[in-house]
């Protein structure tokens, strides 16, 4: 060991490189060196760079991704609570219709009903008036036929030629009073 | 268990074509694997790019756990890179060994002092280069001085401490586990006795080595980064 030292100090300056190249591999050493070099630009440009920028991508793509998401949850959210408040509005005026109807009806029932008691009275009263007045005439035709027939009797029976006028007023008279006393 | 290493010379410099092979299907089983992960990327990943894409996040991990990630996005490559290339160096050698005349052809190439220390000194070198250019001068060469200045002789051996560290600790762990392997094999190779003792240790060891082999690629990320961080970051 020390031999070599002092051989290799002994040739520093002549051959000292080739003393050196005898013991160490420096072939090895460029090749290890030029091939990894080779070997990560190669890498660089076939594989790793197209890898990075694909998660990159990636990334960023998620991330947007997630933003959109957000913004929809959101809008969603906004559009549902609208539709919740619609449907309420909805379901208010739906009622509201309903109270009216059923108010409507009632009024128009109660009308109805007013109309028709209205009529019927009405009716009534003059059904009342028409045998009033039916009766009357009925009763008058009665009384006439009766004042005839009791002329016609009372001249049968007395044989007398008797002044229809002057008899005519007191049998009339006599039908009234039969009629009252009735 | 004696074996020689292939070498030839070159322009005067010295090569050993063993690790030159073996560096060389390293980089093509890595490149292969991340090409055909990445091959049709999907915003929906399946299958190999979801394995891709977990071990950039556990890079990733690795890098935020030491700096922000402002600073330390710059070194994501390096990173996915290095650990891909020191698990499949580590793997590599696990499930056989070729001797050819008496010289090892097939091995990992992080059984190799030579190759681990290359890239522990590369790494270490790009640290510094990073620390230069992230501090300035000044700011870099303060660092040294930064918490008591008499521990400025300290921190200077610190830095060629971590060199051989992070190098000989890849290099220790990968040989060790290549030798018992290649001991076992010997033994299960000699007789049906020696078989029969070698299967279940042999088999046990193989996948020993495969968690050895994936922690040593997580350690040497993990100390480049932390390395990295002492350099580039001025809050330690």
């Amino acid at each position: 060991m020390l031999d070599t030292f002092v051989l290799l100090s002994a040739e520093a300056d002549a051959g000292f490189l080739a003393s050196l190249n005898q013991r160490l591999n420096l072939g090895d050493i460029i090749v290890t060196v030029v091939f990894f070099t080779i070997l990560m630009v190669l890498l660089k440009k076939f594989a790793w760079g197209p890898l990075m920028g694909v998660m990159d991508q990636r990334a960023q793509l998620i991330a947007t991704e997630i933003e959109q998401a957000e913004k929809s949850r959101q809008e969603s959210a906004k559009l549902l609570e609208e539709q919740r408040a619609l449907l309420k509005e909805a379901r208010d005026n739906a009622q509201s219709i309903v109270e009216q109807a059923k108010k409507q009806g009632e009024t128009q029932r109660e009308e109805l009903v007013t109309a028709a008691r209205a009529e019927v009275n009405r009716m009534k009263e003059s059904a009342t008036l028409e045998i009033a007045t039916e009766k009357e005439k009925a009763v008058a035709a009665v009384r006439e036929e009766f004042v005839s027939l009791s002329i016609l009797a009372a001249s049968k029976v007395l044989g007398k030629e008797i002044s229809e006028e002057d008899n005519r007023a007191l049998i009339e008279e006599t039908i009234v009073k039969a009629g009252e006393g009735r | 268990m004696n074996h020689e290493n292939p070498h030839f010379d070159l322009f005067g410099i010295g090569f050993n074509p063993s690790n030159i092979l073996m560096l060389f299907v390293t980089c093509l089983v890595v490149f292969l694997i991340a090409v055909a992960s990445t091959r049709r990327l999907q915003m929906k990943p399946t299958g190999m790019q979801n394995f891709m894409e977990w071990v950039m996040d556990f890079v990733k991990g690795i890098i935020k756990n030491n700096m922000d990630w402002k600073t330390g996005g710059r070194f994501h490559v390096l990173g996915i890179t290095l650990i891909m290339f020191v698990f499949v160096a580590n793997m590599l050698g696990l499930p056989f060994a070729i001797v050819w005349d008496h010289e090892l052809w097939w091995k990992s190439p992080t059984a190799d002092p030579v190759i681990t220390l290359t890239l522990a000194s590369t790494v270490v070198a790009l640290t510094h280069f990073y620390g230069i250019k992230q501090l300035g001068i000044g700011g870099y060469f303060k660092t040294y001085f930064q918490p008591i200045p008499f521990l400025a002789p300290l921190k200077i051996i610190e830095e060629f401490a971590n060199t051989l560290t992070l190098g000989l600790r890849l290099y220790g762990n990968i040989f060790a586990g290549e030798i018992l392997i290649g001991l076992l094999a010997a033994l299960g190779a000699s007789s049906v006795f020696g078989l029969a003792g070698a299967v279940v240790p042999a088999l046990a060891w193989l996948g020993f080595s495969v968690f050895i082999g994936a922690i040593q690629a997580f350690i040497f990320v993990m100390l480049t980064m932390v390395y990295m961080a002492h350099k580039v970051s001025t809050d330690h």
